[in-house]
């Protein structure tokens, strides 16, 4: 009973906050209270409920009647409790990071920039305990409707074609492959329910499943599985908080959480690894893997360069949840939380160069870490996690998923993951040798070709909120790495008990 | 005592506001009048669809004459519920006539105005409740008449073109319709819809029944504007006052498709239609033309009011892509798109007709910056276009839902993905708006024209509202919608 209320908490608490702080919004140091004190409720009220889901229960809330046959309905369950954690506890960071960003940087329509961004938390919410594919489909095109006018901050010509990517393919996606997916399913299996083994087991034969599978695969747009990726580098074009909470947690985790749910609860694992329909994935998948690592290597710009190693970090993702394993899915369980704190830490120290240097590109970054010492240590920590070296939790999450592909003899996954290491580190590790080993250029060498013309003053850290938010995430992914058992105990719940 | 008269009460009560609207002549006293009519008319409505649904079907013999040889007027699940439709959207655009009006059409023509909106909605709900061929015509022919009428009053002398355009499209279509019911009356020698449904299988097959379902079939379509009898919808829409167009929309083309599924399924039967003809894999082409077609040409529209028409010709092709899968799953389907859709393109054009009154004009260029100059209008047009596109959350979506599952369930899994790209082009039409609206400035030298007056806001954002409704909670419409379609499915018993 006290479950169901908590989900209701869960839900309602983000709608609360996006109407008080849209009331609020003549009063900005009002307003950014509302939303720290909406992020701190709604994390307070999603680890209430831990304990009780880590322990097996699994408590539901029936929602309105959306159609006759099926409702929308919230279910706990120890995958969208780790997702429902992440995305509310990063977002309590977040939100103080925002508040100096914007700031910071004098951006305009705040209110509307604060109320989206709870409507996202709301969204990711719903996502995360939606008990059925219903439910997931409902909340999944809310958030890309409602991270739509985020995208489009700047209201610049750029910005506007730039949302016309993504929500082209974003919504392409979901309403041609993935609501065909799911409506197949439902006329297939008469159920939309995550259940336990799956759905279609039994119910489909083997070509059905692969081709279904495909529909949920591309269809989750948000995975951004190639060719389907285009619009995660677009969204780059939103102001960095954007980019760090939504497009390196809780969009596109959104997407890959989809991903694991749908082969666990709708086709079941082991019905996938009898019928063998998924084998094609994790082919597409490394490739993904890859490919975006390659483009990331050859990126300037130090947002693409990151929008590209999301891309190819959620890609390990979906190919841990389809080599089908135990310990895979465990690994891609993991990944989802290791690669949320350390991406986050990324565009965060991302957004404080830009904030405090006005630098966006790569190479203006030459003796950066002499004059932002806190935001590239960070950057570093977060660039390891991302190689997936300790004592980053990366290689936590890179570990099982190595070992999944090793036990299941899946050599071109081990191939994928060990050229991906050191491509990698081939991206990440000369921006910190740069900015620790490279003596600044002098100033007059700019030729101010990226709109920041005269702002070669003296600079130092980013403002203190920024520094601060950064260094929790950092420090998150080392502790993660030490002590990584409540996430490891609900990974495990997935994959099946183990 | 009042209750079982209630069939004839529902047409009759608009049908006598009219008179009584010409005699009270001033704006204020006719639009009250038109107004307590309406309500009382979905008062009644849904009485009578309550009835239907507990008690099974009624019929009622006009002056006592019994059936065959007197006017019937036979109610089931289906007629009720496109009944309740028609009434709910006549609720709906009364109050935001009184304002919405004012701009439009003369004052000294408001009693006209509202005398025809009530003749309309009497001519429509008549086509509904009546069971018998002629009845019906006579009640097509009411409605069609004062729809010219109200067409004409738009402001722009365009109107005068579309109405007569109409006129003639009209009177073609009305034409057909009695040459159909005439070779059908010469065969079966009854004019009682259900009598004739009892005979017609003991004809056999012959041509002269085939001439009939053609000359009906092509006759309602005109009326319906399937593609490519279409042409006469887009002026119509786009040059009649605000409230004619939503009101139009919601309702004329809907009742239409009632007709023709009440021919093909209770009239004619199946068989006669889907098994022993091709009916079914013309209108399933048509359909799909409709689907797509008309939604890439509403999307180089540069007027949102024509836009809003092509789109719903494209839309009117999900509906009658429901029919051609004869099955209940595809009934459900079509008739939930008709309930949904009326909503959402009621809800859609009411906005409009707001954003017209503020901005002089519906081109898509004067649309700049509505979202900062009009944003809860702005807001609400773009919740009615994610419904037009069936985003989840919204009653596009249970369409959607419906309609795609029911292809699925009879095998035509590729309809699936025509359906989807057809989505895929509303999201094109809508974003134009979109883009229009929230990524342009509002044009310099205009002072910026504020909200429209709350009681033009008011309905048009209740109606929105109700969209989103009946996408989060479906299990009325839905479920209405499944009684209605196994009641055309099951024949008039």
């Amino acid at each position: 009973m006290s479950g169901s209320m908590a989900l209701a908490g869960i839900i309602v608490t983000p709608l609360l906050g996006m109407v008080l702080v849209s009331l609020s919004g003549r009063r900005p140091n009002l307003r950014e209270g509302v939303t720290l004190a909406t992020a701190v409720a709604l994390f307070g009220q999603v680890l209430g409920l831990y304990a009780a889901v880590a322990d097996g229960a699994r408590p539901e809330l029936q929602l309105l009647p959306m159609l006759p046959e099926v409702s929308l309905q919230l279910t706990a369950e120890p995958l969208g409790m780790l997702f429902g954690l992440i995305a509310s506890g990063l977002w309590i960071i977040s939100s103080i990071y925002s508040i100096g960003y914007m700031r910071g940087n004098d951006e305009g329509h705040q209110t509307r920039f604060f109320v989206c961004f709870a409507g996202a938390i709301f969204a990711a919410q719903g996502i995360a305990f939606a008990g059925n594919m219903l439910t997931l489909f409902l909340f999944y095109e809310t958030m890309t409707l409602i991270t739509y006018p985020l995208v489009t901050h700047h209201g610049t010509d750029h910005a506007k074609k730039s949302a016309r990517i993504y929500l082209g393919v974003l919504m392409g996606t979901s309403i041609v492959l993935l609501l065909t997916g799911m409506l197949a399913t439902w006329v297939l299996a008469g159920t939309l329910d995550f259940r336990e083994g799956g759905i279609l087991a039994g119910r489909v034969g083997a070509t059905g499943t692969a081709v279904l599978m495909a529909l949920y695969m591309f269809g989750i747009g948000k995975a951004a599985l190639m060719p389907f990726h285009r619009w995660l580098p677009a969204a780059m074009v939103a102001p960095t908080p954007v980019s760090a909470l939504l497009h390196a947690v809780a969009v596109v985790k959104a997407g890959v959480f989809s991903v694991v749910k749908v082969v666990v609860y709708v086709f079941g694992a082991d019905n996938l690894m009898s019928l063998g329909s998924a084998d094609w994935v994790p082919l597409i998948a490394g490739f993904t893997i890859v490919a975006a690592s390659i483009v990331a290597l050859r990126a300037d710009n130090l947002k693409r360069r990151l929008a590209y190693s999301t891309v190819s970090q959620l890609s390990y993702v979906t190919l841990a949840a389809t080599l089908l394993a135990p310990i895979s899915i465990v690994g891609a369980a993991m990944h989802i939380a290791a690669h949320a704190v350390g991406k986050i830490t990324l565009f965060f120290a991302a957004g404080s160069i830009y904030t405090a240097a006005h630098k966006t590109e790569v190479s203006q970054l030459d003796g950066i870490g002499r004059r932002m010492p806190w935001t590239m240590v960070a950057f570093a920590i977060g660039a390891l996690s991302m190689i997936g070296l300790p004592p980053a939790v990366g290689f936590i999450s890179k570990w099982y998923i190595l070992s999944a592909a090793m036990d299941t003899g899946h050599w071109i996954a081990v191939a994928v993951l060990v050229v991906s290491t050191l491509l990698n580190a081939g991206y990440f590790l000369p921006v910190v040798w740069r900015a620790f080993f490279r003596e600044p250029a002098p100033a007059e060498h700019h030729d101010g070709g990226h709109g920041h013309d005269d702002h070669h003053h003296e600079h130092g850290e980013a403002p203190w909120p920024m520094v601060l938010a950064q260094t929790v995430t950092a420090s998150l992914t080392i502790i993660l790495f030490i002590y990584h058992e409540p996430v490891l105990k609900l990974a495990r719940a997935v994959a099946g008990g183990e | 005592m009042l209750n079982q008269h209630l069939p004839i009460l529902l047409v009759v009560v608009p049908l006598l506001a009219a008179p009584v609207i010409v005699l009270l002549r001033h704006s204020l006293p006719s639009w009250l009048m038109a107004t307590v009519a309406s309500i009382a008319t979905l008062a009644i409505a849904l009485q009578l669809h309550q009835q239907v649904v507990s008690e099974g079907v009624i019929s009622y013999a006009i002056g006592n004459w019994p059936p065959p040889l007197g006017i019937e007027y036979r109610v089931d699940a289906a007629n009720a519920f496109v009944a309740v439709i028609v009434a709910l959207i006549g609720v709906f655009v009364m109050p935001y006539c009184r304002r919405g009006v004012a701009p439009e059409v003369r004052a000294e023509e408001h009693y006209l105005f509202y005398a025809m909106l009530m003749l309309c909605l009497s001519g429509l709900l008549g086509i509904l409740l009546t069971g018998d061929a002629f009845n019906l015509f006579v009640f097509l022919e009411i409605s069609s008449l004062a729809t010219y009428v109200l067409i004409a009053m738009g402001r722009d002398r365009r109107a005068l073109v579309a109405s007569y355009q109409y006129l003639l499209m009209g009177t073609v279509g009305a034409t057909l319709y009695v040459i159909g019911i005439g070779l059908l009356y010469l065969q079966t020698g009854t004019l009682n819809l259900a009598d004739m449904a009892l005979r017609l299988p003991t004809m056999g097959d012959p041509r002269a029944t085939l001439a009939a379902l053609a000359f009906i079939t092509v006759g309602i379509s005109l009326k319906i504007a399937l593609f490519p009898l279409h042409l006469w919808l887009p002026n119509a829409y786009a040059y009649s006052p605000s409230a004619v167009s939503a009101f139009l929309a919601a309702t004329a083309t809907k009742v239409s498709i009632y007709v023709l599924m009440r021919y093909f399924f209770t009239i004619f039967g199946e068989t006669v239609v889907f098994d022993a003809r091709h009916t079914g894999v013309i209108l399933l082409a048509l359909s799909l033309a409709a689907m797509f077609i008309p939604a890439v040409v509403a999307i180089f529209q540069t007027d949102v009011k024509r836009l809003l028409a092509y789109s719903s010709v494209s839309q009117i092709g999900y509906i009658t892509l429901g029919i051609s899968l004869h099955s209940v799953g595809g009934l459900t389907a079509a008739l939930a798109h008709l309930f949904n859709h009326a909503l959402t393109k009621g809800g859609m054009f009411l906005v409009l007709g707001g954003v017209v009154l503020r901005l002089g004009g519906s081109a898509l260029d004067r649309m700049a910056g509505l979202g900062r100059t009009m944003p809860i209008a702005a807001f609400a047009f773009v919740i009615g276009g994610l419904s037009l596109i069936g985003i989840p959350g919204t009653a596009g979506f249970v369409s959607k839902w419906y309609l795609v599952t029911a292809a699925m369930e009879e095998g035509q899994w590729w309809l699936a993905g025509a359906v989807m790209l057809s989505s895929m082009l509303a999201v094109i039409y809508v974003w134009r708006f979109v883009e229009m609206a929230y990524f342009r400035d509002p044009p310099e030298g205009h002072p910026p024209p504020g909200e429209a007056p709350l009681s033009l806001l008011l309905p048009a954002l209740l109606m929105i509202a109700a969209c989103v409704w009946f996408g989060l909670d479906a299990s009325w419409s839905g479920g209405m919608a499944r009684l209605a379609a196994e009641a055309l499915a099951g024949g008039w018993k």
